[in-house]
């Protein structure tokens, strides 16, 4: 086994790719950004932060922090802009400002994706074939939403909530905007973003679009910032908090509006399971779970990062997984044949290592795949700890890194009580050629999105969000435009 | 020749589908308006709640498991059977609240009609709420609602409130939180508890499984705190939780990341969004093979 990857190994060096590099020039990036707030750039009156490129610790750009006052402005440029403008607006013409928005991404796309690809560390295969798609795709499917409001389940004439406080994420920053905003804006709703501390860039460029569509001001405000700025948007005069994160911060969201009449979606985090049946088409499942699990560093909350293989099939799987990392070729992300970039940030990178060192230390067994780490910037390779029991700290908290548990089961019974023996419940993966089999084990995975022969497939028609600690509410398709809007007056 | 004397009931908890005392030995004394003896209800303790988050998550698997054709007949069958005890129900109601036996009788039926049109929903729920969605690539791609899992209830109380509805709001509570299949946990009307213990005697002889119902009499102020905080509780309707510390319940509950239903004054609607309140939807991705 081990001769095979080592052999594997020297034939990737052997077949090695010149490199490949995007062009950043198409980036322009200013050397410091204000606050998004009311149409307008403004100074922010926290410390501001400089944000920068995870794979070469290179500065980008300073970034304005807002505090408590700033936040509060922009949040009463949201309500003035609900009250009116947004709100008195025919559905059609929302719409019309949300198609403009997703061909506005779609010519700007390439820029877009650079620009995530440099700010988060992300491979620009990932940020040009994937995210930056798919928020042009969610901007054009809550666009056709807009003035269809009636048919949303609510029945006739749903009200939007109001506003907006929306805090995302850094693993897939303007993705995460478009889920937030996109169904906001078309329910007729206007909003407070705050992007992560470590991926501002692409929504401060997101701003500029805004501007190109001819958004009324208010609609959309962008404050940047950290913990403290997300907290002061809970706390602030909004109508509805939308969190995509970690679970102990959706905890604290969830105390904090406690006794308002603030409602709150909160996709949080999760710990996967991907089972593998040993009927399963094996070629693809070998891909399944690599994407699974490697797709975005790991960086993925519902990254399939608990491997649960049927055991007779246990050495060869794991056997043909190891082969397969041996091939992904880690580093630059603008590189366009790199699989795996930079980890986001140095506290990310920190908390992988501590968590894998904990994994060895329990009895599991690690392996990663022998690949060149560069010098600057944070780097993780590939890794699979394999031995790893139930209990083991790996298969139950969150990594969020490159990083996959492998553990065995014997029956379809024993794979779901394994799957679901975590207090998360957002995602899980099913391999197995026999369909009446995927139907009886999704039926019985408690998690809000199952995928069956396939993983980390994402789609605006198509409702996410988690079960039990991974959240509530879902995002997506027409339950996704439900978490902005209420009953109308009976 | 002497009238004959009534031979009145005691009034217990229904855990697990039993009646036990609380296991604390403790009641309280329930009365008329006028500060008539009624009886004597249990006191609930927390260690009773304890075991009925037990007896409900025991009953979840099996009941959830049910097909809906079969939870909506079984709920239908609450109705009938209560239909058989409607006069019990509607002295019960007139005693305990004071109304005339018009009003009482009207509020039984109006519960009773409660259960059957919940029942209806048992096998439509989940074609109202869910979809199949048109994904950009060969997935066979389908939202579906399934049941949360152990749901607790405050139920709606009389205490502070000017009208009735001590069964009405109780049904009203419980019946929505077990269509989809989960199974419920109440805290039942303080003053006015009796009807609770009486619709628990109606579930007991229908066709409810043990478990997936379970009443309790007491203080809410006492017992709200432990359910909130319980971790094997899924979801908290704070529905009669209005004259408690209810932001605090609210915050206790988001230890666990519960879903949590708000106060609301009085008696509810009959309402579509409370079974799907209780309800977490599962999207399935199903890759289409080639042709």
């Amino acid at each position: 086994m081990s001769k095979d990857i080592q052999q594997a190994g020297e034939e990737r060096r052997f077949l090695d790719y010149a490199p490949a590099p995007e062009s950043r020039d198409i980036v322009r990036l200013r050397p410091s950004y204000g606050l998004f707030i009311d149409g307008d750039w403004v100074d922010g009156h926290g410390a501001p932060f400089t944000t920068i490129d995870p794979s070469t610790e290179a500065p980008l750009a300073e970034i304005a922090v807002a505090d408590e006052a700033d936040v509060a402005l922009a949040v009463a440029a949201a309500r003035r802009a609900y009250d009116k403008v947004w709100s008195r607006m025919p559905g059609a013409e929302r719409g019309k400002y949300l198609f403009r928005i997703a061909r506005l991404v779609q010519e700007r796309a390439r820029e877009l994706a650079v620009a995530e690809s440099l700010d988060n560390g992300k491979p620009i295969k990932e940020s040009r074939d994937v995210d930056v798609p798919l928020v042009a795709a969610w901007f054009f499917y809550y666009a056709g939403w807009a003035d269809k409001l009636d048919y949303a389940g609510l029945g006739a004439s749903p009200r939007a909530l109001g506003v907006a406080g929306q805090v995302i994420p850094w693993n897939f920053p303007l993705l995460m905007l478009a889920w937030k905003i996109a169904p906001a804006l078309a329910a007729g709703n206007t909003v407070v973003l705050k992007p992560a501390e470590t991926t501002p860039l692409t929504a401060l460029l997101f701003a500029d679009i805004c501007r190109q569509a001819g958004l009324p001001a208010g609609v959309v405000n962008i404050v940047t910032g950290a913990g403290e700025t997300g907290r002061a948007l809970v706390r602030a005069e909004v109508d509805k908090v939308a969190f995509t994160g970690s679970t102990a911060v959706g905890r604290e969201i969830a105390k904090a509006i406690a006794g308002t009449e603030k409602r709150a979606t909160l996709e949080l985090g999760g710990k996967a399971a991907n089972i593998v049946f040993d009927d399963a088409p094996i070629d693809q499942a070998i891909e399944g779970v690599v994407n699974g699990i490697f797709f975005n560093q790991g960086h993925v909350c519902c990254a399939g990062s608990r491997l649960l293989v049927q055991e007779s099939i246990h050495d060869e799987l794991v056997d043909r997984l190891k082969q397969r990392l041996t091939t992904l070729r880690l580093g630059s992300p603008l590189d366009k044949n790199t699989d795996i970039g930079a980890i986001n940030s140095a506290e990310q990178l920190e908390r992988i290592r501590r968590l894998s060192e904990l994994g060895e230390a329990e009895g599991a067994e690690r392996w990663s795949a022998p690949c060149a780490i560069p010098e600057q910037g944070f780097w993780f390779a590939p890794t699979i700890f394999t031995n790893v029991s139930t209990s083991s700290t790996i298969a139950r908290e969150e990594i969020f890194g490159p990083v996959l548990s492998v553990l065995t089961f014997r029956t379809p019974a024993e794979a779901v009580a394994k799957a679901n023996n975590t207090p998360y419940g957002l995602s899980a993966g099913i391999w197995s050629d026999k369909g009446s089999k995927i139907l009886a084990v999704a039926d019985r995975l408690r998690a809000g999105v199952i995928w069956a022969n396939t993983f980390n497939r994402f789609d605006p028609a198509s409702p996410f969000g988690g079960y039990k600690e991974s959240g509530y509410g879902r995002e997506g398709g027409r339950h996704g435009l439900t978490a902005y809007l209420k009953a109308g007056a009976r | 020749m002497t009238a004959r004397l009534a031979v009145p009931k005691t009034y217990k908890l229904y855990i697990g589908g039993a009646f036990p005392r609380s296991e604390s030995g403790r009641s309280y004394e329930v009365t008329t308006p006028k500060g008539g003896f009624l009886a004597n209800a249990a006191w609930a303790s927390r260690k009773d709640l304890r075991d009925a988050v037990v007896a409900a998550r025991a009953a979840v698997p099996a009941w959830s498991g049910a097909t809906a054709y079969n939870r909506g007949q079984v709920l239908y069958r609450v109705a009938e059977v209560m239909e058989g005890r409607a006069a019990q129900f509607a002295e019960e109601i007139a005693a305990a609240e004071g109304v005339s036996a018009a009003k009482a009788a009207a509020q039984v039926a109006e519960s009773i009609d409660a259960w059957v049109w919940y029942a209806g929903w048992a096998d439509k729920y989940v074609q109202v709420a869910g979809t199949g969605n048109p994904v950009a690539g060969p997935y066979f791609n389908l939202s579906v609602p399934e049941p949360t899992g152990v749901v607790g209830v405050i139920a709606p109380q009389s205490a502070g409130q000017q009208t009735g509805g001590s069964l009405l709001g109780l049904v009203r509570a419980v019946a929505p939180a077990l269509v989809a299949g989960n199974a419920v946990v109440v805290v039942a009307d303080e003053t006015r508890p009796l009807s609770a213990v009486s619709l628990a005697e109606v579930l007991a002889t229908s066709d409810v499984p043990g478990g997936v119902v379970n009443v309790l009499t007491g203080h809410p102020a006492e017992l709200a705190p432990w359910l909130a905080a319980h971790a094997d509780v899924n979801a908290l309707d704070l529905l009669g939780a209005g004259a408690l510390d209810w932001p605090a319940l609210e915050a206790s509950a988001a230890d666990t990341l519960k879903r949590v239903l708000r106060p609301e004054p009085g008696v509810p609607d009959l309402s579509l969004d409370r079974i799907l309140a209780f309800t977490e939807t599962k999207t399935v991705w199903h890759t289409k093979s080639l042709l």
